[in-house]
């Protein structure tokens, strides 16, 4: 087998706070290929944002590796853009000044003024949010902001698009609608997700693996499943297909029978 | 006093619309209703004017009045309001005179202490703003420094004066001293306060984005921090508005901290009760001006 575009190689993270010391994941190895949608499961607290922040370069690995199309991860950057969950937009800039501001950053150097207004606005169609430019995050609905944290994080060209709960603060009906865009924005443009959830059909609405994980402390991979559904995914015709109902059965099962909090 | 009652009356959806359209469109030919629902706007403007004005006025009327009543006729001790007027009404009605040499109206005095806060409170604003960042976002900086500035900040205004005597041998800037060290306490320790409350999220998006630490300090740090800046800049203006009168009091010249010392060694106690008003409504416009300047610079976001 090729050498994965993604591959996180017996990560281990320790947290050290004086002396007491508290090992939050141990030994997880996890491979994505490009383009992929892989979603990471489990029960709170059991580290799966902890494991999204490694690949991020927030959380500093303790042992292991994580490599990114060949190259070691070891510090943030835009490259693995993230969507947070409680989408983080500077309230002191409208939104069209929260995805320029990573625009400008990210390719201030590489495209002219024009080009970088035009790519700023190219990613706020792509979510849906051209009618809000001029407004603060203040002035917009939760699933709006989201949208624009999409759009921010999309517009730097990621190799991989982290998104770490990205719907958890949003009211269902809200929160199907993003998420069909987030399906529409990767059909369209192939990006590679690690996505972190704890909403079963979401995941497997969502994923072509869905990685489970152990409880904390120590926690670790407990399982990997392929959700063999085809692509473009529509959830009522989804939700009567057998591999959907099994995914999810599967899934459940592992979570609340063998892995009960 | 009785005013239109806003709603539940039928004219009322006719009265707010020809408002909206004069603002935009050119005014449409007067009639009847357009004349009336002006009137309404009016009447309505005005009575929130006046709710807001009444009160202090009529509080103002009955401390006058107590005071009045305290003090009675004789010239011994405090006057009473009418004695003010009488004493001082040159001084009220003729802010501007200027005879030369201290022999000012009190706006000329008010206009000197006030350069000088101005000049002091702005070293101060800068430096500590700058301090408080240090200290908001290095821990040894807050290990070392903390500590200090907390003792330091207790030290009365006046306390200062001496020592800045000592060490700059003029009145000018020592007065510029003393405000200094008075008003920079507060606008530390809020910076500082605001720079350690930035929320995680903006440091992994200024970390995603890899932003230069100069970027940091411009698009979030600052920004960020605004509303704790301006608190601290308000309790800081206040403050040193109170060490200048004091300190003028002590170095003499022009100032209404030496007017007002002036006149108790020439014992018109009136024109002191006036440069008190002076002074407190000066403050008060400072205390305003900054927290307008707040709400300006962070777009609203700043406590008002």
């Amino acid at each position: 087998m090729a050498k994965a575009y993604l591959s996180i190689e017996g990560v281990g993270v320790t947290f050290a706070k004086g002396a007491a010391r508290s090992e939050v994941l141990t030994g997880v190895d996890l491979k994505v290929d490009k383009g992929e949608f892989v979603s990471i499961i489990g029960h709170s607290g059991c580290g799966k944002s902890t494991l999204l922040n490694v690949v991020a370069g927030l959380v500093p690995v303790t042992t292991g590796a994580v490599i990114l199309d060949k190259q070691e991860v070891n510090a943030p950057g835009p490259d693995r853009a993230v969507v947070f969950q409680n989408h983080s937009l500077l309230p002191w800039l409208s939104v069209r000044e929260n995805v320029s501001l990573a625009v400008d950053k990210v390719f201030g150097g590489v495209k002219t003024a024009a080009e970088r207004r035009e790519w700023t606005l190219h990613n706020l169609e792509l979510v849906k949010m051209t009618h809000a430019l001029d407004k603060r995050p203040s002035e917009i609905s939760g699933g709006m902001k989201q949208r624009v944290g999409i759009a921010r994080a999309l517009a730097m060209e990621p190799k991989v698009l982290l998104l770490d709960e990205p719907f958890g603060a949003l009211d269902a009906l809200t929160r199907a609608h993003l998420q069909d865009s987030v399906m529409e924005i990767h059909a369209s443009l192939r990006n590679t997700v690690l996505m972190v959830t704890h909403d079963v059909d979401e995941a497997a609405l969502l994923s072509d693996r869905i990685v489970m994980m152990t409880n904390g402390p120590r926690a670790a991979i407990g399982q990997v499943l392929e959700v063999a559904l085809q692509r473009p995914r529509d959830r009522l015709a989804v939700a009567e297909d057998p591999t959907y109902i099994h995914a999810r059965a599967a899934v459940i099962e592992f979570l609340y029978a063998r892995r009960a909090a | 006093m009785t005013f239109p009652k806003p709603s539940f009356s039928p004219a009322e959806p006719i009265a707010a619309q020809p408002v909206v359209q004069a603002l935009t469109a050119p005014p449409p030919p007067p009639t009847g209703e357009t004349r009336t629902s002006g009137l309404a706007e009016v009447a309505r403007r005005a009575s929130a004017i006046a709710a807001a004005a009444i009160p202090p006025v009529l509080t103002l009327l009955v401390i006058l009045g107590v005071w009045q009543m305290a003090a009675g006729d004789s010239y011994v001790g405090l006057p009473s309001p009418a004695h003010v007027w009488t004493d001082s009404k040159d001084l009220i009605l003729h802010p501007f005179f200027d005879n030369g040499g201290v022999d000012k109206g009190l706006f000329w005095h008010v206009l000197t202490s006030l350069k000088r806060v101005g000049m002091g409170f702005s070293i101060s604003a800068v430096c500590g703003v700058m301090l408080g960042v240090l200290i908001g976002s290095n821990r040894w900086a807050h290990r070392g420094l903390d500590p200090i500035f907390q003792v330091l900040r207790t030290v009365p205004p006046l306390a200062w004066l001496p020592i800045s005597l000592a060490a700059f041998r003029e009145a000018q800037p020592s007065a510029l001293f003393v405000i200094f060290i008075t008003s920079i306490w507060p606008i530390i320790i809020n910076t500082a306060v605001g720079v350690r409350n930035i929320p995680t999220d903006y440091v992994n998006v200024a970390k995603v984005l890899r932003l230069s630490p100069t970027e940091y300090f411009f698009k979030i740090l600052l920004p960020a921090t605004t509303p704790y800046i301006f608190t601290g800049l308000r309790i800081g203006i206040g403050m040193s508005w109170l060490a200048i009168v004091a300190s003028e009091m002590l170095l003499g010249g022009v100032g209404v901290g030496f007017f007002i010392w002036d006149q108790y060694n020439a014992s018109r106690i009136s024109d002191i009760i006036v440069a008190l008003a002076w002074v407190g409504l000066t403050g008060f416009f400072l205390d305003r001006l900054v927290a307008l300047l707040g709400h300006v610079i962070s777009r609203g976001n700043a406590a008002s």
